[in-house]
Parts: C-alpha cells; sequence; structure tokens
C-alpha cells in the first residue's frame, strides 16, 4: 500500500463524505472475518466438528498431521461455504487448495490447507443501511488450527511462560475467510458490516457465528488519509472479539495514526493486538518480521469444480435472506426497514412467527413491540402459540385493557409458554374501565389539583402528567392512559 | 543363495494345501538368519507376528475357508509405509520407535489377500538417495555382490526379494526409488501410473510423484500383485476413481504389432554395458513381432533439474510437521524455536536437510518464480513431449539406471553424481505416468541390467505385455 503512487491507484474508490471524516483525515477500513462452518465434520477428516467438549476428543490421523495421512474435502462444507458466498452475491468459481506453511505447535501439519490465488467466492457485496455498498473481495475455505494455552507466562503469552497445552478439538474444523474491500469509512459501518454478515450467516445456517465463542472472527485493517490522496499504510488489528469491540479498535486506533502523523511521525506496518480492557492496541509484530508462508498447491487434494448444476441448486435453496425479511417485516408492520425492532425480530429469526400472528388476525405493530421487548429469549419460534399473542394484540388495540395490563399479561405469556389472555384478564380484574367511569374520575382528579389544571389549560403540557397519576392511583391501575388523556384534552378545548 | 519362490507359485500352492504357508516362511526366516547380519536389509524383523499369520492361513485352509489370493506370500515393506502397532522409521533418528495407529490401504489391502508380513526394510532417510548409503541406521548391502550398493531408495526392499527373504516386497518410487534398484538386484519393480495406487499410509516424500510399488522375481509376480494393491482408495483424493487393471491376462498375449520407442536424443552417460543390453531388448521385441520407433524426447536431459527443486520443495513442506512436538524425537532446549532447531538438527541425517534446504529455498518469495515455478514449467513440458512421442509408440524403452551396481561410497562425497542415477527414471514421475524396470541379462562384473520400459498413464496392461515378453527373451 505504501508503494501507491496516486489515488487513482487506491484499491477502493468509496469516498467519505465531509461528516464522515475525522478531523479531516478519511478512515478507510477492510474486515478480514474467520467463521467455522456448522458442518458435522471437519474439513479433512471425519472427526467431529463441536464446540466445547473434553479437549483431544475429536482427533484422528489426518487432524493430529499424523505421517501419511491424507486430508479428504469435506463437501458438506464446501456446500455451507457456496452457500454464504451466494448469500454475499459473489461468483462461485473453480478453484484449488494451498499450503501455508509455517512452525506453531498448533498447526500440526506445519502447514494450514487455505485457499490462495484461486478462491471458491470472489466479487461479491454487502448491503448496508442507506444503501452502501461494501465490495466483498473473495470467501474462501481454510482449516481451523488446534488452540494453545500458556501457563506460567505473562498474559497468557508463549513467550516466558513454563509450559502450553495443545486442544487439537479445533484443527481443521471448516472456516471461510470473508475479505472485505477497503470500502468501510466508518467504525459505524463496520460494525454494520460485521452485524449484517452475522445475521446472514445465521440465516443461511453457514455457522452459528458465537463471536463469544470464537465461531466467528474478526482481523480489521485500518488506515487514514488526506481525501483524494494515496490510502495510508495500514495496520492490521487482531483478537477484535465482539461488535462493540470492533468500533472501539477502530476509533481507537484511527486516532492513534492521526496523531502519529499530525505530530510528525509516519505509520509502520504493523500486526496489533486489541486489548479490550485496556481500550488500546499493542504490537504483535511488524512487517519486517512476517513470516514467508511459501505458499505452494496442495499436492494431496485435486482442484475443486463446482459444476453449474451443483451451484444453481445451492442457490435455488437459498432461504430468504434478512434484507428482504426485514423489509417484509417492515411493510408488514408499517415500520421503518432500518427500525431497530425490525433489525432485532429479523435477527432473532422471528420474523415468521409475527407474520403468523398478523396472519391469525393480530394487530402487527402491536406484536412486533411485544415480540422485541419480551421475546429476547425465545428461540425462533416462540412457544407462546401465535394466536394467544394475536387475541393479547386485539384486547389492547380495542381497548379491553390498557397498555401497562397488557404487558404484564405478556410476561405471563411468554413465562406459561402461551394462555387464555381473555381468561388470564378477568382473573386479574384487568378490564379497561367504560367511558363514564372514567370521566367521573378525570372530573375528580381535577377538582383535587385545581393548580394543575389552571397550568395544563395554559399549556403547560407537564402538568398533565400529575392529572393522569392521580386518575391512575385512584383507578388502581385499570384507567387507559391514553383515554385519560384524551379526556383530559377535550375537556381543556371545551 | 536360497532358491526364490515366486508369488504365483506360493499363492497356488497354499490356497490349494500343496504348501504350508509356515513351511514357506520358515524358508525366508532360515535366509534371513543367514545372511541378514551381513546384508541388513530390514529396520525390523516381524518373525513372530509372520509365524502367527502364516499358521493361521494354514488353520483356514486345511478348515476349508476361502483364503486371499496372496495366501501365505511373504512380503517385506519399504519402512515408510504404516503399520499399524508396528514401528514404521523411515530410517530417520526422527521418527524411531514411532508406531503408527493405522494400516497404509495398500498393506490393508495385501493383508486382506493373505499376505504374510516379514518386516520393515530399510531405505534412504525419507526414501531421499539412489543407494540406501543415507539410512541413519547403516546402509544395506547387494546380496549379489556385498561390496556394491542395491541402489535406492528402497535398497532394503529390493535385497530382501534378492536375498530370499521373503517373495515379493514393496517399496515406493518418487524419481526412480523402485526401478533402479531392482534393476541394480535383478528384480522386476513397478511404478505405477500416478493415481493408480492409494498413498494412504505412505510417508510422504513428493507428494505429487510418490507412487507405492512391488519388487517381485517374475513378471507375473508383479501382476498378481498390481491386481491387489492398485484401485480406487477414497481416503487418497489423488486416487484415480477405477478399479485395478487386469495385468495377469494380457502377459501371454505378446507384442506383435504394438510399436516401441527408441528416444533418439536420450541423455547421455551410460555405460556401454547397459547401452548393449538396451539395444538386446530392442532386437528381441523386433524378433517378437514389435516395430520399433524412433521418437524425441527434448525436454528428458531437464528433467533432473525440474525434479530436485519439485520434489524438495514438496518435501520441506512434508516433512516439516517432524517438530519434536507430537511424536518421535524430541531434544529438550530453552524455548520453542530452539527446541524446534535442536529436534531436527538431530533427528535429521545430511541429505534430508540438504533437500529440506533446497525446497524451502525454491518455494521463498522472490525465488518462487525463478525455481519451483520455472520447474512447474519443465514438468508440462515433459508432459508434452512424452504425449507427442505417445502419438507414435505405445511403449518406450531405455536403460533403468546408466550403470550396474556400483561400489559403496563411489557416490556418496559426489550429490549431483548420485543424482544422476535417476536421470531415466525421474521423468515419468514428472509426468505422472507407467514404468517399469525388467532384468534383461548381465553387464559389468557379471552384475544385471535392467531395461525400463515406460508407458503413457493407464498404459500398465501395454507395458507389462512389453515386460513379459522381455522376460521371456532375457
Amino acid at each position: 500500500m505504501s508503494t501507491s503512487t496516486g489515488a487513482a491507484q487506491n484499491p477502493s474508490s468509496v469516498v467519505a463524505s465531509a461528516e464522515q471524516l475525522i478531523d479531516g483525515w478519511e478512515l478507510v477500513v477492510g474486515l478480514e472475518v474467520h467463521v467455522e462452518l456448522a458442518t458435522k465434520t471437519k474439513l479433512f477428516s471425519a472427526s467431529a466438528n463441536r464446540f466445547g467438549d473434553e479437549p483431544n476428543t475429536h482427533i484422528d490421523p489426518v487432524t493430529l498431521g499424523l505421517p501419511g495421512a491424507l486430508p479428504v474435502l469435506n463437501r458438506h462444507a464446501v456446500e455451507l461455504a457456496m452457500r454464504l458466498g451466494l448469500a454475499l452475491n459473489c461468483r462461485v468459481q473453480p478453484c484449488s487448495f494451498h499450503r501455508k506453511n509455517y512452525f506453531y505447535p498448533d498447526l500440526p501439519k506445519a502447514y494450514q490447507i487455505s485457499q490462495y490465488d484461486q478462491p471458491l467466492n470472489v466479487d461479491g457485496f454487502l448491503m448496508l443501511p442507506g444503501e452502501v455498498r461494501i465490495g466483498i473481495e473473495r470467501a474462501h475455505l481454510e482449516e481451523d488450527t488446534g488452540k494453545s494455552t500458556h501457563f506460567g507466562g505473562a498474559e497468557g503469552r508463549i513467550h516466558g511462560s513454563e509450559y502450553s497445552l495443545i486442544d487439537f478439538n479445533r484443527a481443521g474444523v471448516p472456516l471461510v475467510e470473508i475479505v472485505s474491500r477497503p470500502d468501510i469509512r466508518t467504525s459505524e459501518q463496520a460494525k454494520q458490516y460485521v452485524s449484517e454478515l452475522r445475521a446472514i450467516l445465521l440465516a443461511v445456517g453457514a455457522s452459528d457465528a458465537k463471536m463469544e465463542e470464537g465461531s466467528m472472527r474478526c482481523d480489521v485493517n485500518v488506515s487514514v488519509h488526506k481525501p483524494g490522496t494515496p490510502f495510508g499504510t495500514r495496520c492490521e488489528i487482531k483478537n477484535v472479539n465482539s461488535i462493540r469491540a470492533v468500533g472501539r479498535a477502530i476509533d481507537y486506533e484511527a486516532r492513534r495514526q492521526i496523531d502519529i502523523i499530525t505530530s510528525g511521525g509516519s505509520i509502520k506496518q504493523q500486526t496489533l493486538h486489541w486489548d479490550d480492557a485496556a481500550g488500546r492496541t499493542n504490537v504483535l509484530r511488524t512487517k519486517e518480521d512476517a513470516d514467508d508462508y511459501r505458499y505452494f498447491l496442495e499436492p494431496d487434494l485435486v482442484p475443486l469444480a463446482p459444476d453449474t448444476a451443483w451451484v444453481e441448486q445451492v442457490r435455488s435453496a437459498l432461504p430468504p435472506l434478512p434484507a428482504a425479511r426485514r423489509e417484509t417485516l417492515a411493510k408488514l408492520t408499517g415500520q421503518s426497514k432500518e427500525s431497530e425492532a425490525v433489525a432485532v425480530v429479523v435477527e432473532r429469526g422471528q420474523d415468521t412467527y409475527l407474520a403468523e400472528v398478523a396472519k391469525v388476525g393480530g394487530d402487527a405493530a402491536r406484536a412486533l413491540v411485544y415480540v422485541q421487548q419480551a421475546f429476547a429469549e425465545e428461540a425462533a419460534s416462540p412457544r407462546v402459540p401465535a394466536g394467544d399473542l394475536a387475541a393479547l394484540t386485539l384486547m389492547e388495540k380495542n381497548a379491553k385493557i390498557t397498555a401497562t395490563q397488557a404487558k404484564t399479561l405478556l410476561a405471563e405469556l411468554v413465562a406459561n409458554g402461551g394462555g387464555d389472555v381473555i381468561a388470564m384478564a378477568k382473573s386479574k380484574g384487568f378490564e379497561a374501565m367504560d367511558t363514564s367511569a372514567l370521566e367521573g374520575l378525570v372530573d375528580a382528579a381535577i377538582a383535587a389539583d385545581p393548580d394543575a389544571w389552571a397550568k395544563f389549560k395554559a399549556g403547560e403540557q407537564k402538568a398533565m402528567g400529575a392529572l393522569v397519576g392521580a386518575v391512575m392511583k385512584s383507578s388502581k391501575g385499570k384507567a387507559d392512559g391514553k383515554a385519560v388523556t384524551a379526556l383530559l384534552q377535550a375537556k381543556a378545548n371545551a | 543363495m536360497a532358491q526364490r519362490r515366486t508369488v504365483v507359485d506360493i499363492a497356488a500352492g497354499v490356497s490349494s494345501g500343496a504348501l504350508s504357508a509356515s513351511a514357506v516362511l520358515e524358508e525366508n526366516l532360515a535366509a534371513i538368519g543367514s545372511r541378514e547380519k551381513e546384508i541388513h536389509a530390514f529396520n525390523l524383523v516381524t518373525a513372530e507376528r509372520a509365524r502367527e499369520r502364516a499358521a493361521q492361513i494354514d488353520t483356514d485352509v486345511k478348515a476349508g475357508k476361502k483364503v486371499g489370493r496372496l495366501a501365505g506370500v511373504t512380503i517385506a515393506l519399504k519402512d515408510n509405509m504404516c503399520t499399524r502397532g508396528v514401528e514404521t522409521t523411515c530410517s530417520s533418528k526422527i521418527l524411531a520407535g514411532w508406531k503408527p495407529p493405522y494400516d497404509a490401504t495398500v498393506v490393508r489391502r495385501l493383508a486382506d489377500e493373505g499376505a504374510v508380513f516379514v518386516g520393515k526394510t530399510n531405505l534412504d532417510e525419507f526414501a531421499m538417495g539412489s543407494s540406501t548409503e543415507n539410512s541413519a541406521f547403516g546402509p544395506t548391502r547387494n546380496p549379489l555382490d556385498t561390496s556394491r550398493v542395491p541402489g535406492g531408495s528402497s535398497g532394503g526392499s529390493a535385497a530382501a526379494v534378492a536375498a530370499g527373504f521373503a517373495a515379493a516386497s514393496f517399496g515406493s518410487d518418487t524419481g526412480g526409488s523402485i526401478r533402479q534398484p531392482a534393476a541394480l538386484c535383478g528384480l522386476v519393480g513397478v511404478k505405477p501410473t500416478y493415481g493408480t495406487v492409494s498413498r494412504q499410509g505412505l510417508i510422504a516424500f513428493g507428494s505429487s510423484l510418490d507412487q507405492i510399488g512391488p519388487f517381485s522375481s517374475t513378471v507375473a509376480d508383479s501382476a498378481l500383485l498390481m491386481e491387489v494393491i492398485a484401485g480406487h482408495d477414497p481416503l487418497d483424493s489423488t486416487s484415480i476413481p477405477q478399479p485395478a487393471p487386469s495385468l495377469l491376462n494380457v502377459l501371454d498375449q505378446g507384442v506383435k504389432g504394438m510399436r516401441i520407442g527408441r528416444i533418439t536424443d536420450m541423455p547421455e552417460g551410460s555405460s556401454p554395458d547397459v547401452l548393449a543390453r538396451l539395444e538386446a531388448a530392442f532386437e528381441a521385441l523386433r524378433g517378437a513381432g514389435a516395430q520399433i520407433v524412433d521418437v524425441k524426447m527434448p525436454s528428458m536431459s531437464f528433467g533432473l533439474t525440474a525434479y530436485y527443486l519439485v520434489a524438495p520443495a514438496e518435501a520441506s513442506s512434508n516433512l516439516a510437521r517432524f517438530d519434536g512436538v507430537r511424536y518421535g524425537l524430541r531434544v529438550d532446549a530453552k524455548d520453542l524455536n530452539a527446541m524446534y532447531g535442536a529436534t531436527r538438527a538431530a533427528g535429521f541425517g545430511d541429505e534430508v536437510k540438504r533437500r529440506i534446504m533446497l525446497g524451502t529455498y525454491a518455494l521463498s518469495a522472490g525465488y518462487y518464480d525463478a525455481y519451483y515455478g520455472k520447474a512447474l514449467k519443465v514438468r508440462r513440458l515433459i508432459a508434452d513431449d512424452f504425449a507427442k512421442a505417445y502419438e507414435s509408440c505405445d511403449a518406450i524403452l531405455t536403460p533403468t539406471s546408466p550403470t550396474v551396481a556400483f561400489k559403496f561410497g563411489d557416490k556418496t562425497s559426489n550429490p549431483l553424481a548420485m543424482y544422476l542415477c535417476d536421470v531415466f527414471t525421474i521423468p515419468t514421475n514428472l509426468a505422472g505416468h507407467a514404468a517399469m524396470s525388467v532384468p534383461f541379462g548381465t553387464g559389468e562384473a557379471g552384475l544385471p541390467v535392467g531395461v525400463q520400459v515406460l508407458a503413457p498413464a493407464l498404459g500398465e496392461a501395454p507395458m507389462f505385455r512389453v515386460a513379459a515378453e522381455l522376460e521371456r527373451n532375457a
């Protein structure tokens, strides 16, 4: 990158808007995201692909790199990788595997089988809110390493440790590395990118994408430069393990680089480690001591060329993707497709359930609020029958119960996994008051607090709260807040 | 020297009950008892396992149970093929004592057909060499003249059959490691088409070149052994998805009407006795009704150079796993990198280190295009030249080795002279084709000369026809 001679050669033509600049500096971010595929077995052997079991229980000669053992490619892994690639609008192409050679104790063969100059998926893109398009350079297949744990040293690093233990359960687990183009211009976009990618992974069933368990891991490339000039030297940040950390690491790194440049220094190409607790990056290694991986074609595998029929079969079996589902849900509920409620419900996969609630006659807008607020712990198919939730939305919509009462009943529905809401409301004594009774209580409240009433009539909206509160109190919570407000307003206007 | 029984005779005799598997084995063990100390064909003799196995086969025959196509056939395995629970060392200190938890596919297929394994044979460390002088456990001697090498790298396997220690043996051939020792020990040796025989369980040297193949006293023996070990293996992704070829039934077909290629621009340097036998071989085939045609192989002499970049490059990666972390030798040191260095310095011999360095260099950033990349281009040229040659012929004859068996130490001080031993055998591996060496008379000092029969990929059937004709005329 430092060899670029002009802005025209920058690998991305996306230009930041004025308000996206940081003190006049343009931020350039590219992401490399590794995801573990949700296969039953490993990429090149029949051992189980399972997280969290006793160490070294899912191993075999291939996983351990024993002499004479040969890799055999897992067809399902290829299919999941293709599914992901197609969901990211990539082209699936004939490809091959290479060996990436380096020594490390948790890399049993001393090389990683990966894809190099001919990856499976190329040239895709991912859309962020506001029609922001982030290019996907490639999404390629490779095997994961084992997991080392170092004991007796500082910070759990190998240097200075007394001994290390290795768990090979993870070795050979299929990974897809998704490499974005450097099209991201703000830390917010980077967070949106990871969040959207995660939603797509879950939607197509390619991965469980749990960042906290390491089944989805982000490396972030960050550089800064003045708009219209060549890109700056980039640094790569590793160990960024949550969406929040992605944002924080980029903000920190951008500021660090700008401070260095503006105080007359220059950026060295480095690999950095994000320390989330300290909120800063530390140097892992500089470019000079980077490994020479001596890539060459893996002679133990043959080229992989998915034929058109296979690709089309995978494409046609793709489920609706999050963006389309958000649009559908937004239309159904009358909300913006970029609203948080819509995003959250689609991410949980509960949009199908919501459509069912609407289909049996429920009020979709209210159902959306209920599901967003009360179904966080529920699966994609919540236990509460769609009919029960629909009944609740109608009771509230038709003012049979108040919003507060609806909330109470909703909690009970979720706790019990469903129930007859009409009977539940009755047993709790929940019923909206009729208008004449309510009017009496409102009049009483006005009489009791003439001061507040005068202020309210003079247009002081704050005074309304005291009056509504008094009615709610005297009605023992049965009054509908909206109806009380409406009555007060009508009396003031009379 | 002990009378050698053939694989075909033993299998027929044992399965019919005319011959006892135990008796056959004891003949071999007796030969081992009298000469193994001098020859050093084996890293390990598995006499007790073999006795149990032979006794079981005899019991099965008596009980009328079905026995396999190799019932009672005694076989020696090159010590780079994994044998479950039996030490497998590649004649290297770095693997000394290592017992694989699984059998190579070839080993399993042989066992399934009733073979009796006599032991694991010596080799040039990790199959790198042409004389078996590079073994960490000492050289193997040629049973025909113990002042001479048996060839390599499968020298132990060749010596074991030549000395009557086993009816047949298996080696691996990356650049000539079966054919050259077969020639030097007066045996038939086969390098099958790449992908015909599974590499699963063969400890890799040059993965894109390695193939397992048999050593035997006769062409028919090798044909039978090939029928047993060849054929698709789902555990080897480079295995060709088709069944083993039928070879026994082509041996009597003769060569009438076949076109045999003579390379007019063959690399020079072969000794006159070897060239004389090659001429005699052409004459014999002509006499049997074959047509001799001139073909050109302009790229053949570049094969050696390309090979010594491709094979070491793959080896540098294949041998990186021997790092002292999980199995084999570990030399403790102050930290991880020092442990890697100390272990590999102590565990590998000079030739292995030489090739790891060559290969690492050839693949390094900045050198890849000039070395490894160029070698791959030469590899394609050689394949193209062969393809052109095979438009006008069905098989090609060359010497297997430029000379008969040479004396110990003759070439050890000059690696390049040693590398030249494989000038005729290497191009086949680079092209992935089939080839075999057939004994065809004797040369200097009465030592055997081998003639190499080359055939295109999957050309095993015509290759065996030619080999059988040569054997009838030898």
